[in-house]
C-alpha cells in the first residue's frame, strides 16, 4: 500500500512532476503492484546471501592510460543550451 | 558552560593518476571547458565505468601509510543525488566496503579511506559576476570524474588550531597526490 | 531462384559468397521492404545502400536491424523516449560494432517500449507496433519492432535487449526466435541502460542457425564493460536433430494453467514435450520452488536499478528539455514530466520507493535475496537435469489497449522468463506452433517454447534448439502475408 503523500514524496526524490491526475492513478497502481510483491515477505530468508549481480568479476580495471577525448563541439553537440562552451543549466541559487 | 569542540575531519586527497577515476580522459589543468570528455564522464546514454588500476593502487598505498586494514573485497556504490555537475544522476563512491579501514595519522584516528569519482565544475556566470545575481551556470565536465581518496578521521580534534596542524600532515600521502610535498619523513608512505 | 528477401541470414551469407547475390542488391531488396513498413517496427531506415563494393568479414554485408536501445554512432538512438528524441549518439555500442566488424550493414533501428520498459510495445513513444500475424495484436516487448520486423520479413535479422523477457516475449508472440545469452556474454557498453544487473543483448532471427550465427560474433569480453566475460568457447552452427539422452525438466511453478497458463499455450507445450521424447529426450517434472517468487524480486530489483539509471536525463547535456523552467528543480521535474511516458514513470515511482530510507530492506534487500535463493533452485535442477524447459509466455499475442489500463496484468507477460534473467542464465524461445486464444478467434497466432540452461550452455541449447525447431517443423507464412 502506498497514500496520496507517500507518491508525492517519492515523486519529489525522483524529480518527477505528476500532475493530480497521473497522482490518482499511480496510488492505486502502484498499490496494487505493491500488494503483489510484498508476498515475498512471507518467505523465511533468514541466512540468505543477497545477490546483486550474478558474475563474479574481480579487478576488472583499466590501465591508467589516456585515451581521446570527445571535440567539445561533439561533447555539447546534443546539449539543449550551451553558453560560453559549457552546457547552461539554471544557477542552483536562482 | 563551556563546550569543547569535537572535531573530525573528511578530506579529499586528488589522486595524481593521468586519467579519470572511470574514464580515460586526461587529467590536465587550465584547458579550455568541455575538452576532457568522453561518453562516460558526461554520463551519456549507454555508457559505463571501468576503474583506473592506478586510481585504486594510489588509494591501497594511502591506506598502506595509514596504517589501515585494506579491504581483501571492496566495491563501488552510487550516491544517488540531483545536481548539474553530477552527469549520472548519482555518484560513484565507496559506502559499505570501502578500500581501507581504520589507521593513524599523528595523534588522530583514521575511520577509513575510499574512492570516488569529483564532482565537475559550475561556473556561475552573471553579467555583474555577483553569484548571488547570477541566474544561469555553465557546466564544465573537464574536471568531472577526477580520482578522489576520501579521509575520514575520527573526532579527535579538539580545536581549530589542532586541526590546521593536523592537516599539514596530509602531505604525507604527495607521493599518490597532487599536495605538495612537504610531509615529515615518517609519515611518507612504507614501500610495499 | 526464390527471392533474396525469402533467405534466412546465413542462407543469404553462403548466397553472397557464392556470388550468387550482392550485397547492395540485398540491402536495397530489404531498404525498400523497411521502407514500406506498415507496421511501425521501425524508429529509422537508412536512406541509401552503403556504397561499397565486397563486403569484408563473415557476414559479407546482409543488413541487420538494431533496436533502438543501442547507441548507433550518428544515428537516432531514442529508447522509444520522448527524451531522447531525436538524440544521435557520438558513438556506437560494442555488440553493434562487433557485427558491423563482421560485416553487418546496419538496415534499421527498431521500434520499443520506452527504455525496453514494457511487455507489448505499447509503451513506445512514437507508436505502438503491430503483429504481423494480427495487426489488432501486439507484437510482444520490449524488443517489439526487432521481433515484428523479423517475423514480417523486413529484415534478415535484429538485434533486441532482454531484461526480464524483452527477446524470448516478443520472439513466442512473432513466431520467431528470440535468444537471451548468459549475462555477461555480450558487451553492455552503448547498450541504454534499463536494470544493469539483468540487461543482456542477443540474437532475434528467423530460424536457430541464424541465432548462433549472430550471437557469435556478439560475444565476448569488452574492455568497457568491466561485466563481460570471455565467452568459453566458440558459438558453433547446431547442427543436431535428436535429443538422446537429454534431460528435460519441466517446473510445476512455470508451467500448467493454474500457473496462468493459457490453454492452447500448455496443449502447444506438451505436444512439443512428446515431440521431445520422440527424439530420445527424458522429460520429467521437478520444481524451482522460488521461481514464482520471481516477478516480485523483479519489479523490485529492475525498477530500483532503473529508477537510478535514469536519473541522467535530466535535460541538461542531451536529449528534451522543459522550456519554461527558470529553476533548476522546475527543469529536472518538467524535463522528466514531460519526457518520460507513464510506464517509465510507474517503475521510477517504484524503484525510488523501494531504495526510499524505511523500505530499503523491506523490499529490495529482501528481493536480492529471492534471487539468490533463485539462482540456487536453478543450480539444484541443473544437476539432475540438462535444460529446463517451460512455455515463453503465458498467452499468445493480445488485442492493443486491452492490458494498459491494468499494469500487474501486462507484467505477468514475464512470468516464465524472469526467473532465468534473475539468475542470469541464457535462453532461448523457438516457435512452437500455432494455439487459439481462450476468447475465440479465426486464426491461430505463435506461442515459444523456452529452453534455459547454466551459465554459456548457449552451444548445448542452440543444438537442442535446432533438433526441436526440426521435428516442430513451424509455418513462418502466416507472419509474411
Ligand atoms: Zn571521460
Amino acid at each position: 500500500m502506498i497514500d496520496r503523500e507517500q507518491v508525492l514524496h517519492v515523486a519529489r526524490l525522483a524529480r518527477l512532476e505528476l500532475d493530480d491526475q497521473e497522482v490518482a492513478r499511480m496510488v492505486g497502481e502502484l498499490s496494487d503492484v505493491l500488494d503483489h510483491i510484498e508476498r515475498i515477505g512471507e518467505l523465511d530468508l533468514e541466512g540468505v546471501a543477497p545477490t546483486s549481480h550474478v558474475v563474479e568479476v574481480a579487478n576488472a580495471l583499466r590501465q591508467d592510460e589516456p585515451r581521446a577525448s570527445l571535440p567539445p563541439e561533439v561533447a555539447l553537440g546534443a546539449a539543449p543550451e550551451v553558453e560560453a562552451q559549457g552546457f547552461s543549466v539554471p544557477s542552483p541559487q536562482a | 558552560m563551556s563546550y569543547e569542540p569535537v572535531i573530525g575531519l573528511e578530506i579529499h586527497v586528488q589522486l595524481a593518476t593521468r586519467t579519470k577515476m572511470f574514464c580515460g580522459c586526461a587529467l590536465t589543468f587550465g584547458e579550455p571547458p568541455n575538452t576532457r570528455t568522453c561518453p562516460v564522464c558526461l554520463g551519456l546514454p549507454g555508457a559505463l565505468p571501468v576503474a583506473n588500476a592506478a586510481a585504486i593502487h594510489f588509494g591501497l598505498m594511502i591506506g598502506e601509510a595509514l596504517g589501515c586494514r585494506l579491504a581483501p573485497r571492496s566495491i563501488f556504490h552510487r550516491k544517488n543525488y540531483f545536481y548539474p555537475d553530477l552527469p549520472k544522476g548519482y555518484q560513484i563512491s565507496q559506502y559499505d566496503e570501502p578500500l581501507c579501514l581504520g589507521g593513524q595519522l599523528g595523534d588522530v584516528r583514521i575511520h577509513r579511506v575510499h574512492l570516488e569519482e569529483d564532482a565537475a565544475k559550475l561556473v556561475h556566470a552573471s553579467s555583474s559576476g555577483r553569484i548571488h545575481e547570477s541566474r544561469a551556470s555553465v557546466v564544465d565536465f573537464n574536471r568531472g570524474g577526477t580520482p578522489l581518496a576520501e579521509m575520514v578521521s575520527e573526532p579527535d580534534l579538539r580545536s581549530a588550531e589542532q586541526a590546521r596542524e593536523w592537516l599539514t600532515l596530509r602531505c604525507a600521502v604527495t607521493p599518490t597526490s597532487r599536495c605538495a610535498a612537504r610531509a615529515p619523513p615518517s609519515w611518507a608512505p612504507r614501500p610495499s | 531462384m526464390s527471392a533474396p528477401t525469402d533467405l534466412t541470414a546465413a542462407q543469404a551469407v553462403d548466397a553472397l559468397g557464392r556470388g550468387e547475390l550482392s550485397a547492395g542488391e540485398l540491402f536495397a531488396a530489404y531498404r525498400e521492404r523497411a521502407a514500406a513498413d506498415d507496421l511501425n517496427a521501425f524508429a529509422w531506415v537508412a536512406d541509401e545502400t552503403p556504397a561499397r563494393g565486397a563486403v569484408e568479414g563473415p557476414l559479407r554485408g546482409v543488413p541487420i536491424a538494431v533496436k533502438d536501445l543501442f547507441c548507433t554512432e550518428g544515428v537516432p538512438s531514442q529508447a522509444g523516449s520522448r527524451i531522447l528524441e531525436g538524440y544521435r549518439p557520438p558513438y556506437t555500442a560494442t555488440a553493434v560494432e562487433r557485427l558491423l566488424g563482421a560485416g553487418a550493414t546496419l538496415l534499421a533501428k527498431t521500434n520499443q517500449d520506452e527504455f525496453a520498459m514494457g511487455s507489448s510495445n505499447e509503451n513506445c513513444a512514437f507508436g505502438p507496433v503491430l503483429n504481423p500475424w494480427s495487426r489488432e495484436c501486439v507484437p510482444g516487448g520490449s524488443s517489439g519492432g526487432s521481433a515484428a520486423a523479423v517475423a514480417a520479413g523486413l529484415a534478415p535479422w535484429a538485434i533486441g535487449t532482454d531484461t526480464g523477457g524483452s527477446n524470448r516475449q516478443p520472439a513466442a508472440l512473432c513466431g520467431i526466435v528470440g535468444l537471451k545469452p548468459t549475462y555477461g556474454a555480450v558487451s553492455r557498453y552503448g547498450m541504454i541502460a534499463f536494470a544493469s544487473s539483468l540487461d543482456q543483448a542477443g540474437p532475434l532471427t528467423r530460424d536457430v542457425t541464424d541465432a548462433a550465427l549472430l550471437l557469435r560474433h556478439m560475444v565476448g569480453r569488452d574492455p568497457c564493460d568491466s561485466t563481460s566475460l570471455a565467452f568459453p568457447e566458440e558459438i558453433a552452427t547446431p547442427t543436431a536433430e535428436r535429443l538422446d539422452g537429454i534431460r528435460l525438466g519441466v517446473p510445476e511453478e512455470l508451467s500448467g494453467e493454474a500457473e496462468g497458463i493459457e490453454p492452447g499455450v500448455q496443449e502447444a507445450f506438451e505436444r512439443t514435450l512428446r515431440t521431445a521424447e520422440e527424439l530420445g529426450a527424458t522429460v520429467e517434472t521437478t520444481r524451482l520452488r522460488h521461481a514464482e517468487h520471481g516477478l516480485s524480486a523483479y519489479y523490485v530489483l529492475a525498477p530500483a536499478e532503473a529508477s537510478s539509471n535514469l536519473a541522467r536525463y535530466d535535460g541538461v547535456r542531451y536529449g528534451l528539455r522543459a522550456g519554461k523552467a527558470n529553476d533548476l528543480v522546475s527543469l529536472y521535474t518538467r524535463t522528466r514530466h514531460e519526457g518520460f511516458g507513464p510506464e517509465v514513470k510507474r517503475r521510477i515511482m517504484l524503484g525510488t520507493f523501494a531504495l526510499s530510507s524505511g523500505y530499503y530492506d523491506a523490499y529490495y534487500a529482501r528481493a536480492q535475496k529471492v534471487r539468490t535463493k533463485i539462482a540456487q533452485d536453478f543450480a539444484t535442477a541443473f544437476e539432475r537435469f540438462d535444460f529446463i524447459v517451460t512455455p515463453t509466455a503465458p498467452t499468445v499475442a493480445f488485442g492493443l489497449g486491452t492490458k494498459v489500463a491494468d499494469p500487474l496484468a501486462m507484467y505477468l507477460n514475464d512470468y516464465c522468463t524472469v526467473p532465468m534473467s534473475l539468475a542470469g542464465l541464457p535462453a532461448i524461445s523457438i516457435p512452437n506452433g500455432l494455439a487459439v486464444p481462450p476468447q475465440g478467434g479465426q486464426v491461430g497466432l505463435p506461442t515459444g517454447f523456452q529452453i534455459a540452461g547454466p551459465a554459456f550452455s548457449e552451444n548445448a541449447i542452440l543444438d537442442a534448439a535446432h533438433a526441436l525447431e526440426g521435428a516442430i517443423g513451424f509455418d513462418a507464412g502466416g507472419g509474411r502475408a
